[in-house]
């Protein structure tokens, strides 16, 4: 570990707590309907927009026409992106002449994209069309991202309402995120990564003459595209899915340590400004904080780890400098781009995964195995260290709600979260939450690790790499977040269909009760607080909240992972490896 | 103050009812209820069966199998026994009640004749006449006549007690004994609804509800259960696939240590505890729900009397006016008080004792004669020796003076109005035209009682003192008292907005209560303890009776009330902090084979897999004997802010949690290694 690799991730965690008053505070004023400075411009597209859709925005939706809402708005839009998919053949902007796209990958990539978790189980640059890229996914990753913070605003109202049962308007919340907060900043900051060298064309792929040519080998196809206008919304919106296969880790999408540095910062700014959201709805902002310094504290430990695990190198390398020096990087850089180095993407890696964003700047399947581990457990405590756009708040006030209802029976009171009473609907509600996710891992995870034929036969590595390559991508999967282990051969029917089926069940049965709740909650009567009442707002709340997450996620994935990268990482320092 | 009868834990006869209890237990139907335990005990019956089938296979390897079998019963049976034990201690309580109900005799009024009849077959409004040395033989209200009535039977005080007709002493309760005189009672309960019934049914449990955080605390603890089943039976598939297939006793082994099985276990018996704690302050709660609501209150309405302050005002300083010495006037005023047998009489005596060495003197011999206190006159005083001393409230003296010729002196009035603006009483002493002085009654404050109300502020409940006096009087007291708000010149209808409002804010309220106008007040507070002395109607509408009718066992109450809380969560926080170290325990020794080098989690160090699984069950179930008497007692409860005790509970719970299992598992693994178990 070098001075300079510390010095950026601090940089990147001030940068990430520099945006979070300012971009929370606009976003509340965005829900809130409020005017800001972007009403002249905005305000008129939004009201076309209502009257072409007879929207009537002022009216309240209860937490189950909310959902409903939602669901139908994601089921229309899967749909349509299937069928993009399935007929982009017939359809323009597609120079290459790119053939429709399997039913099973067409269905595994709707369900991906409709998610947030922008799972790939294909090639972008030899699989999608430029209309598919533009029209389908780059639509998807604005609208599954708007949807997440429109169902985080209706949590949040749920909490800060008094005795209402109205969650606010599903429609109005997804088209104000859009227009006033995806929007804007992508704009601007797709003019920035032109800037840097993204490109952002709709020419058929060149061809270059190898300089040195390899054999038989003389040129080299460069594909190109309207990278940058959805680089932005794939790292603002959480999404992940990259425009080319190597994701960030291409020059195209990601050609400097600047826009490396800007893409970080975009990842987390959303999910962060979020905490002060909250704050500021419930009028208790140092709640907001909280929040936030545990969400910081568990991403300070992730980085931590995966930075020291890889600046450490191969224990197998026992021999060579592995040290880093001004003319070497040191460490374990299999796999990682030279332009990032050893810090910048282990950055990347613990950032991708707290948050549910799932782009990758190196290959995670090359990382040492507790380099690995790190985005691995990041994912499976639930996507809430920031988390997606949305997803990370309400995951994560999920687990508030868990952990106030324990503080509240330590000290002897019925259980209150900001003044409402948590009681057994409550309770219930936050389980099933929190249940759907590990279920679906592990028993799709265990089916098919004992499953030769469909199963085992994807794994490019024996032994428990393989299985942690499988596991990593369920848990990618149902966790919505879309980055992968890689060295699996995902475009099989079996994990096409089992992974599309983790990822609707991970991202859609956990809003349902997560709705429930918060409906129930908007319903109830603020109690005032007093000292008899457990404060949010201190470090002592924010450790117990910290506490209850890694105890849920560690409880429930310890043996797993012990026959995983632990095992792993066990048996390389004994010199073994798979 | 309290009467606490404690019981030993561990008496010979209790456990040997309540291990048969544990037995019964044991059947499916009731475990059910329990799915945590239910889940155990699922487990414990599948590897029995293994067990037989494996020992008729002649396999080797049983006796493992056969103390894994064995500690997994034990597991359910000690989870059994600690409700049983829990109940049991009702039970014995409720045998006692029992013993006094009565199959005497009752006399029947009708139509002007006595008729004897079975007590039990008396019904609502059937009028009875108890005499001396009978047993009341239904709860009743007295109509005619005054009794001293021995009500240990019910309330374990010795002292008789007064009832008598009119007023708010005329409840007398089944199963009293009156001592003295004879009383014509009106029955006010049927046969099988007497108070006695509804205590003996209370202290036995029999109608326990599980109260709403108890609910959703089970519904947490199930989640859980879910959460490591999925855990446990997906482990199979990867343990499969790393080559190391697990035996299904060892995957049972693994969930059970993992499912909490600690609060699972104690759960109810948590709460049983909880119910009779209060029993053992002499408090009956007519509901679990109500003992739950008391840890929860925001606010308590107290009455002053006899709750903030003793119940009567005391003289605490002579000011005498007109050149007059105080020695002089406290002189007069304690010949005028001699024969005054009102606490405020003798509390004049006694002050002019202290201050000035004056000793109360005989004064039969004198030719004395002392005038009572009337409602007319409203002043007492002797004649003596031809001085003619007169004492009582400021008005009527003043009368009294100016009648005999003299003046009522500027200062004097003064010296009332500044007392009385002070929230105090004043009595002024005039002999003839004279006015001597004025003596300060005042309230005095309970001790101590300050110092509670500072603790409940610090927990978050603010308290309300209501009083009948003018708001001066009431603004001077509470101040003393540190309460934080009162309410003055409070009529029923006062109390009963006050709750109102206070509710309409989403705040609990518990007030205290004994006459019949206190009744709705008491059906509509949260919390409604209602004295035993107190009418019927009031026992009806609270929700609790204190039977030593000690108005400030209310805050015993509440602090009952969050301890029953804190034991549940402090004990699923402690379960589930358990899991920790008997994953280090159980993970290394399952796959040791298959991988050697996950001996590296092996951080205990344990003798074998087979004793490091077989000492994480032993804990697993052992650890509920151990827990059961701090289950029954409750958590200790020091009365502190919220933040302060959470960090002290995460402390010695959480942490401890983690802890020490592993020095519990180490320990076991050392013991059974070195007889030779595994």
């Amino acid at each position: 570990m070098t001075a300079n690799g510390w010095l950026q991730i601090l940089l990147f965690l001030a940068a990430v707590a520099a945006v979070t008053e300012p971009l929370g505070a606009f976003m509340a004023r965005v829900f809130a309907r409020e005017r800001t400075w972007l009403d002249p411009v905005l305000r008129p597209i939004e009201r076309a927009i209502y009257r072409l859709t007879a929207v009537d925005e002022t009216r309240e939706m209860r937490g189950i026409e909310y959902g409903m809402a939602m669901l139908a708005f994601s089921l229309v839009s899967m749909l349509v992106l299937y069928a993009l998919l399935r007929v982009q053949a017939f359809l323009p902007l597609n120079p290459q002449g790119l053939a429709a796209v399997a039913p099973d990958l067409a269905f595994n990539t709707a369900a991906s994209f409709t998610t947030n978790t922008n799972w790939q189980a294909y090639v972008g640059e030899s699989t999608m069309s430029y209309l598919t890229q533009m029209a389908g996914l780059a639509y998807h990753n604005f609208v599954s991202a708007a949807v997440g913070m429109a169902l985080a605003i209706a949590f949040i109202r749920g909490i800060a309402n008094e005795r209402r049962e109205g969650l606010g308007n599903f429609w109005v919340d997804l088209t104000r995120g859009t227009l006033w907060v995806l929007l804007p900043f992508c704009f601007v900051g797709a003019m920035v990564l032109v800037s840097q060298g993204v490109v952002q064309n709709l020419r058929p792929y060149d061809r270059a003459q190898l300089v040195d040519p390899q054999g038989a080998v003389t040129e080299q196809v460069i594909a190109q595209g309207p990278v940058a206008s959805q680089e932005a919304i794939k790292m603002l919106g959480t999404n992940g899915g990259g425009f080319f296969n190597a994701n960030s880790a291409h020059p195209f999408e990601n050609p400097t340590a600047t826009t490396n540095a800007l893409e970080l910062l975009a990842i987390f700014a959303i999910p962060a400004g979020l905490t002060a959201t909250l704050g500021r709805m419930t009028r208790s902002r140092r709640h907001g904080w909280a929040i936030w310094a545990a969400m910081a504290a568990l991403f300070l430990v992730g980085v931590t780890v995966c930075y020291w695990a890889e600046a450490r190198g191969n224990p197998l390398f026992a021999g060579t400098d592995q040290t880093a020096g001004a003319m070497c990087p040191g460490g374990n850089m299999e796999g990682k781009e030279a332009r990032f180095g050893i810090a910048g993407s282990a950055l990347f890696a613990t950032v991708t995964t707290d948050a549910s964003c799932g782009a990758v700047n190196a290959m995670h399947d090359s990382f040492t195995p507790l380099g690995g581990l790190v985005p691995l457990v990041n994912m499976m405590l639930g996507e809430v260290i920031f988390g997606g756009v949305g997803a990370g708040l309400y995951g994560m006030l999920i687990f508030v709600v868990l952990a106030v209802f324990i503080a509240g029976l330590m000290v002897g009171r019925t259980p209150e979260y900001l003044g409402k009473k948590i009681e057994a609907f409550d309770v219930q509600m936050a389980m099933l939450a929190i249940l759907v996710f590990p279920l679906v891992t592990l028993l799709f995870t265990g089916i098919s690790a004992i499953s030769p034929s469909f199963g085992t036969s994807s794994l490019s590595n024996p032994g428990p790499h393989g299985l942690s390559q499988l596991l990593y991508a369920f848990t990618s999967g149902t966790a919505n977040n879309g980055s992968a282990f890689a060295g699996l051969s995902a475009n099989t029917p079996w994990y096409n269909a089992t992974i599309g089926v983790s990822m609707l069940i991970g991202r859609f049965l956990t809003i349902v009760p997560m709705l429930a709740l918060a409906g129930n909650l908007a319903g109830k009567t603020r109690v005032p607080p007093s000292p008899g009442s457990f404060p949010v707002t201190t470090p002592l709340f924010a450790m117990l909240l910290v506490g209850v997450i890694v105890i849920v996620g560690v409880l429930t994935f310890f043996p797993v992972i012990s026959l995983g990268p632990i095992v792993e990482h066990l048996l390389l320092q004994a010199g073994t490896t798979f | 103050m309290t009467t606490v009868r404690p019981h030993r834990l561990w008496q010979p006869t209790l456990m040997r009812v309540s291990l048969v209890e544990a037995a019964r237990k044991l059947d499916p139907r009731l475990m059910v209820k329990n799915p945590v335990m239910f889940v155990v005990e699922t487990g414990a019956a599948f590897t029995t069966v293994l067990l037989i089938r494996d020992a008729a296979g002649g396999r080797a390897g049983v006796g493992f199998e056969l103390q894994i079998v064995l500690w997994l019963w034990a597991t359910v049976l000690f989870a059994n026994l600690a409700e049983a034990m829990a109940e049991g201690r009702g039970k014995a309580q409720a045998d006692a009640l029992r013993r006094t109900r009565t199959d005497a005799m009752a006399n029947r009024l009708v139509d002007g004749r006595l008729d004897p009849v079975p007590a039990a077959s008396l019904r609502r409004n059937d009028v009875v006449v108890v005499s001396a040395g009978e047993l009341i033989p239904s709860d009743g209200e007295i109509i005619d006549g005054v009794a001293s009535v021995d009500e240990s039977a019910i309330t374990g005080e010795s002292a008789p007690v007064i009832r008598e007709a009119g007023g708010d002493r005329s409840a007398v309760t089944g199963g009293t004994r009156v001592l003295s005189d004879r009383i014509t009672v009106r029955v006010t309960s049927d046969p099988g609804h007497t108070f006695l019934d509804r205590m003996i049914a209370l202290v036995e449990g029999a109608e326990r509800q599980k109260t709403p955080n108890e609910i959703a605390l089970n519904i947490l603890l199930a989640g859980l259960t879910i959460v490591f089943l999925m855990a446990v039976v997906t482990l199979q598939p990867f343990a499969v696939y790393a080559q190391a297939a697990q035996p299904l006793f060892v995957l049972v082994a693994l969930l059970v240590c993992l499912i909490p099985t600690t609060i699972g276990g104690l759960l109810s018996a948590i709460g049983i505890a909880g119910m009779d704690r209060l029993i053992q302050h002499n408090v009956l709660a007519l509901s679990g729900r109500a003992v739950e609501a008391a840890g929860d209150v925001h606010t308590l309405l107290l009455d002053k009397t006899g709750t903030i302050t003793l119940g009567n005002r005391q003289a605490a300083s002579f000011i005498a006016v007109d050149g007059l010495s105080e020695r002089d006037l406290a002189d007069a005023a304690q010949l005028a008080s001699l024969a005054d047998e009102t606490p405020e009489g003798r509390s004049v005596v006694i002050l002019a004792k202290q201050q000035f060495g004056m000793r109360g003197r005989e004064l039969a011999a004198a030719a004395a004669t002392f005038v009572p206190f009337t409602a007319q006159t409203r002043m007492s005083g002797v004649d003596l020796d031809g001085r003619e001393i007169r004492k009582g409230a400021a008005e009527a003296v003043m009368a009294y003076v100016r009648a005999n010729g003299g003046t009522v002196p500027d200062a004097l009035r003064d010296v009332v109005e500044r007392i009385a603006r002070g929230g105090g009483t004043p009595l002024v002493v005039a002999e003839r035209g004279r006015a001597l002085g004025v003596i300060h009654l005042k309230d005095v404050v309970k001790g101590g009682i300050r110092e509670r109300f500072a603790a409940l502020r610090a927990m978050g409940i603010r308290t309300v003192m209501v009083t009948g006096d003018n708001p001066l009087t009431a603004a001077a007291i509470a101040h003393e008292a540190g309460v934080d708000d009162f309410l003055a010149e409070a009529t029923p209808e006062d109390k009963l907005a006050l709750i109102r409002r206070e509710q309409q804010a989403g705040k609990l309220v518990a007030m205290t209560g004994d006459g019949t106008n206190d009744a709705p007040a008491l059906a509509q507070a949260d919390v409604g303890v209602a004295m035993n002395t107190g009418t019927q109607a009031a026992k009806e509408a609270g929700n609790m009776v204190d039977l030593d009718s000690n108005p400030t066992k209310l805050l015993e109450i509440v602090e009952i009330g969050k301890q029953l809380l804190m034991t549940r969560g402090t004990l699923t926080t402690f379960s589930i902090a358990n899991d920790v170290a008997k994953y280090f325990a159980i993970i290394p020794a399952m796959f040791l084979t298959a991988y050697p080098v996950l001996g590296a989690l092996n951080v205990m160090r344990l003798a074998t897999p087979q004793s490091a699984i077989l000492s994480a069950v032993i804990f697993n179930a052992v650890i509920i004997v151990v827990l059961v008497p701090l289950a029954l007692r409750g958590v200790r409860f020091v009365p502190m802010s919220a933040a302060a005790l959470l960090r002290r509970n995460l402390l010695v719970y959480g942490l401890g949690g983690i802890v020490a299992p592993f020095a519990g598992i180490k320990a076991i693994d050392m013991l059974i290694t070195a007889i030779g178990l595994a």
